[in-house]
């Protein structure tokens, strides 16, 4: 597979995912979840389906701008999300409507969860923080063992994959809640493992390999790693397949954006992390020769 | 050397198999126990069910002053969360101001922050509303039946001696008072809210006093549990609280095993097609590593949580990653035309400073997050660095000598067998 030869593909293609799922992000904003807004979510076991129409009149006399959703095998269960901070007793009240009029136990409020408008913020500043920390870290290691060039382009590459999956997040209106954190952060352990077994073998290549050109070590490099980016990323697609596919609700949401980040990281390991390397390297090249002349 | 590796091999495998029943159905040789996993480890809240709530110290106070309201917060919370009866209940401070506490089993939030978030700011006023004396100076509290009031529950005190002397005086100033005058009443003030207001017939030397209202026995009991447990020093709101249903917590749990297991197979029958006998070799590295990840956990008393459980199921796909990059490289080896002993020996080692510093970036991040991280990222960076160390071990330690023993059995030496 030609890689290098095609570097301008592969950087469009990622821009323009990027560029889109951001101006989209900008355009419809994003669907920042309660944890980050402040807010209340009830999930109702109704014992039947039951329409968002008739959810709605029931819950309008509450003054309720609501998001209504189905969830559970049979959609017999009801999610409602509101953006105003309901304290218990007020939430007491609403599940109290309902219990009356479709006879639920108390059991039948599946969950509750309320949050003030602080908690997001923090949560949000902490993790960039920690994210900035991590990837100074890993850029310290990654010269020490490698070179900056590596280094840089390592860290490149997983705010790249940050940012493709945060655009997904704007693209498929996925909730961005604690939960995106995580995956974030799993993204961001992924990715660079990814990367650094690709420029692990690149390393090991150019010593072998000294008289030909930086394009042909890492296409070399990248085919020779390809078998094995591409099986461990099976691997860890059937997993996190499976619990998409068999998990609960909040399972769901934090399982997509993993899904999409699997991807993301294997594409970005191959087509962006040794692309960008390589432009550099040969950039270097050209001003030294220039420089020279 | 031939038998000598087989059985070897085999009770490996016995001894493995063993680990995974043991780990699922719990284990039991005379007096010797050892419970499922499942039960032994801790469960969050989100698996078990059961309320949170996390409450904010409405205080300007920092450093020092701040640090000392807040235990004295705390302390006085888990005195009353204790008085709860609940079965493992958790207090702990996050981050400078808030105080964190989680209910297993408890259903009714409402019940449960009343109980333990009120401020029960008890005082005793006389009629100019200047405190006479506050809850610090009671001793104890209790529910009591007065039988001249028909036996309705009332919550009697008890003060200590500073108390005691404060109240002696103040009864007997209101008792020397107008017969009916309201100078004579001495009001019982709980959190700014007037819950009795006797008037005072004689002064009261002894150091009792009796609260009086139209108290059911729960709500008495909860008064005086109330009082017991103390005032809290500062007032508290309520910033985020979570209610999580029994039947979802089970729900989540038992449906992330079963994606678990399903992955887990999977996988297994993946490794086992692309690569054949080093993809047996792999899956039995991991079940060692499942069954390490899990019994580091126990150890650690680490809690579980859905984040938790589905980071866990996703390492499994990631934690063969190893394993693929030794058999790439045995395959690549076996293709220059080496002899699978070479091939293997030289394929391992030059896997292992990919595997080395893959993972060594990987933890870099894991220690970064858990020193910056708070909460549930805290959390997960344990989990991650758990999972990338006991993957490097797994693939360095047992994949290497199960390959080891495979080629000492001459048994399959086939090229072929190792997916090349």
């Amino acid at each position: 597979m030609k890689v290098i030869e095609r570097k301008k593909l592969w950087f469009s293609l990622s821009i323009a995912i990027i560029v889109v799922g951001l101006i989209m992000g900008m355009i419809q904003g994003f669907n920042l979840g309660i944890d980050f807004t402040g807010g209340t979510m009830m999930q109702i076991n109704l014992g039947k389906r039951v329409s968002v129409d008739e959810i709605r009149n029931i819950i309008s006399k509450f003054d309720l701008k609501a998001d209504i959703l189905h969830v559970g095998e049979e959609k017999h269960e009801i999610i409602i999300k509101t953006k105003k901070d309901l304290n218990n007793n007020q939430r007491q009240e609403i599940f109290k409507v309902f219990k009356e009029k479709y006879n639920l136990k108390d059991e039948d409020l599946r969950q509750a969860e309320q949050f003030g408008p602080s908690i997001g913020k923090e949560i949000q500043k902490k993790a960039l923080l920690s994210i900035a920390i991590a990837a100074l870290g890993m850029l310290i290691y990654i010269t020490f063992r490698f070179e900056f060039k590596f280094g840089v382009s390592a860290i490149i590459t997983l705010l790249h994959d940050i940012f493709v999956v945060l655009a997904i997040y704007a693209i498929f209106r996925i909730p961005i809640n604690s939960s995106f954190i995580a995956a974030m952060l799993t993204i961001v352990g992924y990715s660079i493992n990814d990367t650094i077994v690709v420029f692990d073998r690149i390393r090991e290549n150019i010593k072998f390999m000294k008289k030909k050109n930086y394009d042909d070590i890492v296409d070399a490099s990248v085919n020779q790693t390809l078998t094995r980016s591409i099986n461990t990323s099976l691997t860890t697609l059937i997993t996190i397949t499976a619990l998409y596919i068999l998990g609960v609700e909040s399972i769901k949401e934090f399982a997509l954006p993993l899904i999409a980040g699997t991807i993301t990281g294997t594409y970005s390991s191959i087509f962006i992390a040794s692309p960008i390397w390589t432009s550099w390297k040969n950039w270097e090249v050209r001003k030294g020769r220039y420089n020279a002349s | 050397m031939k038998i000598k590796n087989a059985i070897v091999l085999l009770l490996i495998i016995a001894i493995v198999a063993t680990g995974a029943i043991a780990g699922i159905n719990g284990f039991e040789i005379g007096n010797f126990k050892i419970r499922p996993i499942k039960q032994m480890l801790k469960l969050g809240l989100d698996l078990k069910g059961g309320v949170f709530v996390v409450l904010e110290a409405q205080t300007d106070a920092t450093g020092e002053e701040l640090d000392k309201i807040m235990n004295q917060t705390k302390e006085v919370i888990e005195r009353r969360v204790n008085a709860m009866g609940l079965a493992e209940p958790n207090v702990m401070r996050e981050g400078d101001k808030r105080i964190r506490i989680e209910l297993p089993g408890v259903k009714n939030a409402q019940e449960a922050i009343d109980a333990v978030g009120k401020t029960a700011q008890l005082q005793f006023m006389n009629y100019k509303g200047e405190v006479i004396l506050t809850g610090d100076q009671v001793k104890d509290a209790k529910v009591v039946f007065e039988k001249n009031r028909g036996n309705i529950p009332s919550v009697s005190l008890e003060f200590n001696s500073e108390g005691a002397k404060k109240f002696q005086i103040a009864t007997r100033e209101a008792a020397s008072k107008p017969k009916g005058s309201s100078e004579r009443i001495i009001a019982i003030v709980l959190d700014d809210e007037i819950i009795s207001a006797p008037a005072v017939n004689n002064e009261i030397p002894n150091g009792r006093a009796v609260i009086q209202g139209n108290f059911t026995l729960e709500e008495a009991s909860q008064l005086a549990a109330l009082i017991r447990g103390g005032a809290l020093p500062v007032n508290l709101i309520e910033v985020q609280t979570s209610v999580i249903g029994p039947t979802l917590g089970m729900d989540s749990l038992n449906k992330s095993i079963k994606a678990a297991a399903i992955g887990i197979a999977l996988v297994f029958i993946f490794m086992l097609i692309y690569y054949r006998v080093p993809g047996f070799i792999a899956s039995i590295a991991l079940i060692i590593y499942i069954l390490i990840v899990l019994w580091i956990l126990i150890g650690f008393g680490a809690v579980l949580t859905l984040p938790g459980v589905a980071g866990m199921i996703l390492s499994i796909g990631m934690a063969v990653d190893a394993n693929v990059i030794i058999f790439e490289r045995i395959k690549e080896e076996i293709r220059n035309g080496k002899s699978l002993r070479a091939s293997v020996n030289s394929g391992f080692s030059k896997a292992l400073t990919t595997i080395l510093d893959s993972n060594v970036t990987t933890l870099i991040a894991g220690v970064v997050l858990y020193q910056f991280g708070s909460g549930p990222i805290k959390g997960f960076a344990v989990t991650l660095m758990i999972g990338v160390a006991a993957s490097m071990f797994t693939a360095v330690i047992i994949t290497k000598t199960l390959l080891k023993i495979f080629m000492n059995m001459n048994v399959f030496n086939n090229t072929k067998l190792y997916g090349a």
